[in-house]
């Protein structure tokens, strides 16, 4: 029974996190045709920042609930600075290129940017366990668990949903899901298709950065973090189809589960579970189950 | 097939065969090991090449390269198969039939998807690696020195002999990869890569044509893998991760597809210039591999063997 609620628990915190590093990435496939790999250095830079911020804030002596506050504040720093970095000083010069270039391009950026969090922060581990101890444990059925944890689970699940309202429910979303049905024709109606591309990255990268930033307390931040994370993220997206929301969201949970019940009962498993689930996915609905189907070009 | 009907490519690698082995066997030995290691390699990379070919990116062409190896290294630590030739026709199969199985679900995918999936299938091998402790998981074994059907030379004598072993399958591989890329099987490559819906028009399978394409691929790394492991005498799973596909992705980038020889030169350039960086730098190693590569997207998208031809065109223009 314990092992029961261990997985349920277990695979709704790893489908959190799953969606916090994925949904960024997804996103800015869909809008603007980009996979990119560089996702994974937000999260890293998201990740060490975070850590840096609540260290120096942490040697203050302040109150400690505000701590979260900066959690968040370090992911928005990243996301912005970065995102219009690369956006606004590279991607945008290639936006005609066709897509296995741009994954090309945005592998470079990630090599460069990789190398970029060693200069800054060297190659120690960082420790940020300030916010993870302080809320302490809750026993939920029996089994103590992480307050953190179950907030983060919470906090995907805001983010998941803020980010369908905001593509379905307000104007600047409705503009965007014009131009992912045509980026010409929106252009020729008169929407500002570069600005929303700023904008959607901008996003997008700081979603990335999210998910680093609230991972950093509960790890030691090293170098090769985003490497990992963005292996695992390809494999949700591709689960839920390229470039759908909601398909990163049912993909994170499938995942989450996946890799919680290979945790506790087949360990040795762990990595192939991830894995095996997304080749059989892909065996059935060979494009994802969220992909929309698309012509063949003559 | 005689020296007469090769074309100038076929030509110069039956050249530089022996040319490959007499300045490998003069220079230092540190220079020795790392032509040969750079030549199995190379081999990998010619696999992610005449898959580049048809506009396919592998992002995972590592998965083969550490089949390879480990099968190799698998049959010499457990079964004691030592003989080079047995452990080479190992690798080469071991990488065969399971490229011939994953075609079959790899060949109904194009673009980002053939890279994204070719990236997950190595992850998995990784997964499964780093988690066998038979297998010594991250830190994987070291391989029996290696015999040449019952010969068994000892220390300068054996290296001196793996040089040579790993120098010409590397060539010939290369002469015959070149005469599949110029048969009609290997035009029908870069056909799929203008537009796949137009070949099948013209009566042939481009699902088969991307299969046998991915299987010969994947056979040629394998090769690469059993020569590599055999130069280092280690295998691991590091073999296998994303970030080795992306190098061998970067060496065909860096040197273009517009000739077989191009990624074995590439790969060279590529060990040179790590050499050189690692020791100035070694924690900006991959800004500079990312720098050059995004160097070569914007300048010279069709890699530096596109300098050999546009030279050829200027002196061509000069003579008219």
């Amino acid at each position: 029974m314990l092992t029961t609620i261990a997985i349920f628990l277990d695979g709704l915190n790893f489908a959190a996190w799953l969606f916090l590093a994925s949904a960024g990435l997804t996103m800015i496939y869909g809008v603007m045709r980009i996979l990119n790999i560089a996702h994974g250095s937000f999260y890293a830079f998201g990740a060490y920042t975070a850590a840096t911020f609540v260290g120096l804030y942490s040697a203050t002596d302040s109150p400690p609930a505000l701590v979260y506050l900066l959690l968040f504040l370090a992911a928005i720093t990243v996301g912005v600075i970065l995102g219009l970095i690369i956006e606004r000083g590279f991607l945008r010069f290639m936006y005609k290129s066709d897509e296995v270039l741009m994954v090309l391009v945005t592998y470079a950026m990630f090599l460069i940017l990789e190398d970029a969090t060693k200069l800054i922060w060297g190659v120690d581990p960082y420790f940020a366990f300030q916010p993870y101890s302080y809320l302490g444990l809750i026993e939920v059925f029996g089994l103590p668990y992480q307050i953190y944890d179950l907030a983060l689970i919470a906090l995907a699940a805001i983010c998941g949903f803020s980010l369908w309202w905001g593509m379905n429910k307000t104007r600047m979303g409705k503009l965007l899901l014009v131009v992912i049905e045509d980026r010409e024709i929106s252009a020729g109606l008169g929407i500002n298709v570069a600005l929303i591309f700023t904008i959607t990255f901008i996003i997008g990268a700081t979603l990335g950065a999210l998910g680093g930033a609230v991972t950093a307390p509960k790890i030691s931040v090293n170098p090769g973090l985003g490497v990992e994370v963005i292996v695992m993220a390809f494999a949700v997206v591709v689960i839920g189809g390229l470039g759908s929301i909601e398909g990163a969201m049912v993909g994170s949970i499938i995942v989450g589960f996946a890799r919680a019940a290979s945790v506790h009962l087949l360990p040795e498993v762990e990595l192939f579970a991830i894995y095996g689930v997304m080749a059989l996915v892909l065996a059935i609905k060979p494009y994802g189950l969220f992909a929309r189907a698309e012509g063949r070009k003559i | 097939m005689t020296f007469k009907n090769f074309d100038l490519t076929e030509k110069s690698l039956a050249i530089s065969l022996p040319l490959l082995i007499i300045v490998g066997l003069l220079v230092p030995d540190w220079i020795q090991f790392f032509m040969q290691v750079s030549m199995a390699s190379g081999l990998v990379a010619l696999g992610v090449m005449i898959q580049a070919r048809a506009g396919l990116v592998s992002f995972g062409q590592g998965l083969y390269f550490c089949i390879g190896g480990y099968a190799a290294g698998m049959a010499g630590h457990f079964w004691g198969i030592s003989d080079a030739f047995l452990l080479l026709l190992f690798g080469f199969l071991s990488a065969l039939l399971l490229a011939a199985l994953i075609g079959i679900l790899l060949s109904r995918y194009r673009e980002i998807f053939f890279a994204m999936l070719s990236l997950a299938l190595s992850m998995i091998l990784y997964g499964i690696l780093v988690k066998a402790e038979v297998l010594g998981s991250t830190d994987g074994f070291n391989l029996p020195k290696t015999t040449f059907l019952g010969w068994a030379p000892e220390g300068a004598m054996w290296s001196k002999a793996v040089y040579v072993f790993t120098c010409v399958p590397t060539i010939i591989i290369a002469m015959l990869l070149h005469r599949y890329l110029r048969s009609p099987m290997g035009f029908i490559g870069e056909a799929i890569r203008e537009n796949e819906l137009r070949v099948e028009y013209l009566g042939t399978s481009a699902k088969r044509a991307v299969h046998i394409k991915y299987v010969i691929a994947a056979a040629v790394s394998g090769i690469g893998g059993v020569l590599a492991a055999m130069a280092v005498g280690h295998v691991d799973p590091e073999m296998t991760y994303w970030t080795t596909s992306g190098q061998f992705v970067f060496v065909v980038l860096l040197s273009g597809t517009g000739n077989i020889v191009a990624p074995l030169i590439g790969t060279f350039l590529l060990e040179i210039l790590r050499i050189y960086a690692v020791e100035i730098s070694p924690n900006t190693w991959q800004m500079i591999l990312g720098s050059v590569m995004l160097i070569i997207i914007i300048f010279l998208p069709k890699g530096l063997w596109s300098l050999i031809a546009l030279i050829k065109k200027k002196i061509g223009d000069k003579h008219e």
